[in-house]
């Protein structure tokens, strides 16, 4: 029978959930690198024993942590993260110029047929990658270097690049996402970029439909259909049908379109979910009810998930790297918590349980879904 | 030997247990104890000083001797008591809480 393994990045190290394919009895395994933040853990989708986590401190800076065993055993690797040529700057919280400053990985995406080959994206806002097994790390400078990068600036969150995806059926095609910058893609395996923000309002910055600025905080997509993004921006949800050339609005009935994560189905790449905050002043649930909702229709029509989620008295966050799915039938989904809960759904969204509740701040979920 | 006493996390990062001892050739300060002690624990690059800069991460202090030498220049030597090993460099993680 297959088993699920759910990697969980927390403020305060990282922990492992197993369970077989029925997703009912899980083990918990951590805290691993206790007081550390663990920003995004990710396995190698050719060889799921392969795992990278994002190890980082204000004190002691940046760490890469690599095993080869699933997790049973990590050691570090390279952590020199090193913008290439003269940096230059980008725009501050005040508009002035300023130095491009390397302050953490965010999110490590291993590449989907070589283990030693991984994406990172970091703050300030960059795309770094390895091609052996995280032992040295390059630049790919051309998304830098583009010609918008000296006006990107950075969110309330700094200005970092959380998301990277693969096309499946291009290798030389990725998408990536940066607050506050909006979201990017190379055909040239990361040679050169462009910004792929046509159809994006954002009523908070001086030209709400710039080519670059908007605060895009996520996007997904399917493996079958790699030319249909989903985002999840500042607020709005968001679908592109032309591999982002455009975007039209789907945020539909949702009680808010503003959020963090975005995830689509393992089977179905026309359902989608999101978990609807109530603004981006209050950083919780509306109305104190945490609710997933799902769209089977790639959005404007939303249900309200709420069987055993809290629905009151909830004001937690779910971060944007907090969600994920796993490949069994039916599709599970996973969310972790600024509360510290990790919830599970094993049947598509639903019905709700708690793997665990107590766990530092969650930064991260993913899921590997292992023979 | 030289001896040098890590905060908790770097200890658990390059797999120390207690102080570390290095040989440190030629005049020793904090530049040289440093290279010394991320040639022999390569994971504590960065960790302590910057990687290009070399720099002092901001929130690390050096100690010897009942003194904060944090703001003395890395190429300035360490007092004698911590150059002959009867007292130790103290790498420290800034105290933070609330």
């Amino acid at each position: 029978m297959s088993t699920v393994r759910v990697l969980v990045g927390t403020r305060k190290g990282a922990f492992l959930l197993t369970a077989d394919g029925q997703r009912e009895k899980w083990s918990i395994a951590g805290p691993y690198f206790g007081g550390w933040e663990l920003y995004h853990l990710k396995g190698s989708p050719a060889d799921p024993n392969r795992l990278y986590a994002a190890q980082s401190s204000s004190w002691f800076g940046q760490q890469i942590q690599r095993s080869n065993d699933g997790g049973k055993t990590w050691a570090p690797v390279g952590n020199k993260f090193v913008y290439d040529g003269v940096p230059g700057t980008h725009q501050w919280y005040d508009g002035k110029p300023h130095p491009w400053e390397f302050k953490r990985v965010w999110h490590l995406e291993p590449s989907l047929t070589d283990p030693d080959v991984v994406y990172a994206g970091v703050e300030d806002a960059a795309l770094f990658r390895t091609t052996d097994g995280g032992q040295s790390w390059q630049e790919l400078p051309g998304l830098r270097g583009h010609g918008s990068g000296q006006r990107w600036q950075p969110g309330a969150g700094g200005m970092c690049l959380h998301t990277i995806l693969q096309d499946p059926a291009n290798p030389a095609r990725l998408f990536i996402a940066i607050s506050a910058a909006g979201a990017f893609r190379t055909d040239d395996g990361g040679r050169t970029w462009k910004p792929i923000n046509r159809g994006l309002v954002s009523p908070y910055i001086p030209e709400p439909t710039a080519e670059v600025g908007h605060c895009v905080h996520r996007l997904a997509l399917h493996p079958t259909r790699p030319n249909v993004l989903f985002m999840q921006k500042h607020w709005d949800v968001m679908r592109s049908d032309d591999a982002g050339e455009s975007w039209h609005e789907v945020s539909g009935n949702l009680p808010s379109d503003f959020g963090f994560p975005i995830d689509v189905h393992a089977h179905e790449p026309e359902t989608i979910y999101v978990v609807p905050i109530k603004s981006d002043s209050e950083h919780y649930p509306p109305d104190g009810k945490l609710r997933v909702y799902r769209s089977r229709t790639g959005g404007n029509e939303w249900e309200a998930l709420t069987k055993g989620l809290p629905q009151r008295d909830c004001y937690v966050n779910v971060l944007r790297d907090a969600m994920a799915v796993d490949g069994l039938d039916s599709c599970g989904i996973y969310f972790g918590t600024t509360g510290g809960q990790v919830y599970a759904s094993a049947d598509a969204g639903d019905t709700w349980a708690p793997i665990v509740r107590d766990l530092p701040a969650v930064l991260s979920v993913e899921v590997q879904t292992l023979p | 030997m030289i001896r040098v006493l890590l905060p908790q996390h770097l200890r658990t990062l390059a797999g120390i247990a207690d102080e570390v001892k290095l040989a440190v050739a030629g005049s020793v300060t904090q530049r040289t104890v440093l290279d010394a002690l991320e040639a022999q624990y390569p994971m504590l690059r960065g960790t302590i000083r910057d990687h290009v800069t070399q720099q002092r991460r901001p929130m690390v202090r050096f100690f010897a001797c009942e003194q904060d030498v944090s703001h003395t220049s890395p190429d300035a030597p360490l007092p004698v008591a911590v150059a002959s090993g009867v007292q130790p460099l103290l790498v420290v993680g800034a105290i933070a809480g609330g």
